[in-house]
């Protein structure tokens, strides 16, 4: 069982790297960090702030765009690319297990993303804190902001196996990976603004709306991210941050939910693929 | 103790019937080739046998084993019809891979590789391959761990005759190791003297097995003599002669094969009549398609 999940996952994750995955999202995501930073500099020194408190925060909004796509796009064909190249009926027809199969491709996955994502807060981090200087709280902010990442990121690689398993047709497996990306990241929030705005403050504001946020893995990450910073400035949904019905911890739940109902839903999707 | 045994075997997707009580088997060593058309239930049939799909009746005994089980799947290498690698992968990582998910020693492949030809583009990405080399990259995949029985889905289709001729060298000396070969084709010229038998197959039913030789004696087909005639004789030769015109000269005669001497001396009788002569014999189409009911290929108008 571990020689074969480790066979599939050296070569997924050589294929990872050969398609300059993990180049170029560690690439994108320094570039981003290191624009977030710099830019943003200037105000957190107004503000006497720390200036690395500060780039965790800005860099938690930008993060629950970039993350779930990057993991998306990674992950999508992981599948359905075997099926349609005739080459998953050959590692099928050997006494692999479907499960394995799955775990293995996720592990191969999480660590190609999981390096992007450590690499490049790691370097945008280190060259924050060498020009401007740093405290324990700005590091723990950016070590926090770092492993929520990663674990985001899973969740994203999970979620496109599963449907890469699902569907079993790249064309198809890549219409849903742009639609989840769509509607996971960007239409829930802009259905909760208005759902806020439509409702104003009520029993919606405070009972429901923190479960819906909660709900949702992108922004469970982004609670996490902004509840626990104390001196981040943070408006509109995140304002929600300082008025929790919950612990900002139970956010990390609700990503781990996610992350374990998407591994069994993939197992089981995985086991039902006709090769 | 044969490797594969199948009987009884049914398939049904649905109210479709794919596969049709159909019993087969394969001894070690033997080279046995599924004909038939696109459709036919070939691939139905190799994936029933891998254990991907589970029949309505029947039963299926890969070295003793149930298809699908640990035993099972060792025993069995498969080399689908299109298959295609990840492009980025070297050749020999590919068989590192497949090595690897059978537990098969990796000290194995440098010979594999050596067998089929590929010792020198080993450490090439599969994306420069050509077809040829990719088809043989397939194959070693199958030979990995020495198996009891090899699956080959129409191997050679789109294989120049060069590289198809190589190909056929491989499975014969893997057979000869005692591998089991079952193979499917469409063409019956290309397995003649490379199989050891061959099962004809057309819409799910097994229509026919046994040798070459076997098959053309019960098939016991009739030659046609074809005369072209003088102008002006046909239609005397047609009364004659009987048959079926062709058109304004030319008759073809239907000859059952007892009967051939004695149509040619009555043929020779008229000699003053013709213009030309020829016997056609039945060929291995002709076989194929007397036991499957259609056409090999295409009618090419005459």
């Amino acid at each position: 069982m571990i020689a074969r999940i480790r066979t599939v996952f050296v070569q997924e994750f050589r294929l990872a790297r050969r398609n300059q995955w993990v180049l170029l999202a560690t690439l994108m995501l320094t570039l981003f960090a290191l624009a977030l930073a710099f830019f943003g500099a200037g105000q957190g020194a107004a503000l006497k702030a720390d200036v690395l408190s500060l780039t965790a925060a800005s860099l938690a909004t930008l993060s629950v765009y970039l993350i779930p796509l990057i993991a998306l796009l990674m992950s999508y064909d992981a599948f359905s690319g075997e099926v349609e190249r005739g080459a998953l009926a050959l590692t099928l027809a050997t006494p692999i297990r479907r499960w394995e199969l799955f775990a293995a491709k996720f592990l191969a996955q999480c660590c190609a993303a999981g390096i992007a994502i450590v690499g490049s807060l790691a370097i945008a981090g280190a060259a924050v804190a060498l020009v401007y200087g740093t405290e324990p709280a700005g590091l723990w902010a950016w070590a926090r902001l770092t492993a929520t990442s990663a674990l985001l990121g899973a969740v994203f690689v999970a979620a496109g196996l599963t449907l890469s398993a699902a569907t079993g047709r790249t064309a198809r497996a890549a219409a849903f990976a742009i639609g989840i990306w769509l509607v996971m990241v960007v239409l829930y929030d802009l259905a909760l603004l208005g759902g806020i705005m439509a409702a104003g403050e009520g029993v919606f504001a405070s009972r429901v709306f923190p479960w819906l946020v909660l709900a949702n893995p992108a922004d469970a990450f982004r609670l996490y991210n902004l509840a626990a910073l104390d001196a981040a400035p943070v408006a509109g949904i995140d304002g929600l941050a300082r008025t929790l019905p919950f612990a900002p911890a139970a956010a990390l739940g609700a990503l781990a939910l996610w992350l374990a109902a998407l591994l069994a839903l993939g197992m089981n999707r995985t086991g039902r693929i006709e090769p | 103790m044969n490797v594969l045994d199948i009987t009884g075997l049914t398939i049904a997707f649905g109210k479709t019937v794919a596969v049709d009580n159909v019993s087969l088997s394969v001894a070690p060593g033997e080279r046995l080739a599924l004909l038939g058309h696109n459709g036919a239930g070939k691939t139905t049939l190799f994936k029933a046998i891998l254990g991907f799909l589970k029949p309505a009746s029947g039963q299926i005994a890969v070295a003793g084993h149930r298809p699908g089980s640990d035993a099972a799947r060792i025993a069995v290498n498969y080399l689908p019809e299109t298959v295609a690698f990840a492009r980025n992968l070297t050749g020999r990582e590919v068989l590192e891979y497949f090595s690897g998910l059978r537990g098969a020693p990796r000290a194995e492949i440098a010979g594999l590789l050596e067998r089929v030809g590929l010792t020198g583009a080993a450490d090439r990405a599969v994306g420069t391959y050509s077809k040829g080399m990719r088809q043989r990259l397939g194959l070693a995949q199958a030979l990995i761990g020495a198996p009891r029985l090899l699956l080959l889905d129409e191997p050679t289709s789109g294989l120049d005759p060069v590289s198809r001729h190589e190909f056929y060298g491989i499975i014969a000396e893997a057979a000869s190791r005692g591998s089991a070969v079952l193979l499917s084709s469409h063409g019956l010229e290309e397995i003649q003297n490379r199989t050891d038998r061959v099962a004809i197959l057309a819409q799910g039913e097994l229509r026919a097995e046994g040798t070459l030789a076997e098959l053309a004696a019960r098939a016991a087909l009739r030659s046609t003599i074809r005369v072209t005639a003088l102008p002006g004789e046909a239609e005397r030769l047609h009364a004659e002669l009987g048959g079926t015109r062709v058109n304004g000269t030319r008759l073809d005669i239907p000859c059952p094969p007892g009967a051939k001497l004695d149509l040619l001396a009555r043929v020779g009788s008229h000699a003053g009549a013709l213009a030309d002569f020829d016997l056609q014999t039945p060929g291995l189409d002709d076989i194929y398609r007397h036991f499957s009911g259609q056409p090999l290929r295409e009618e090419t108008p005459q």
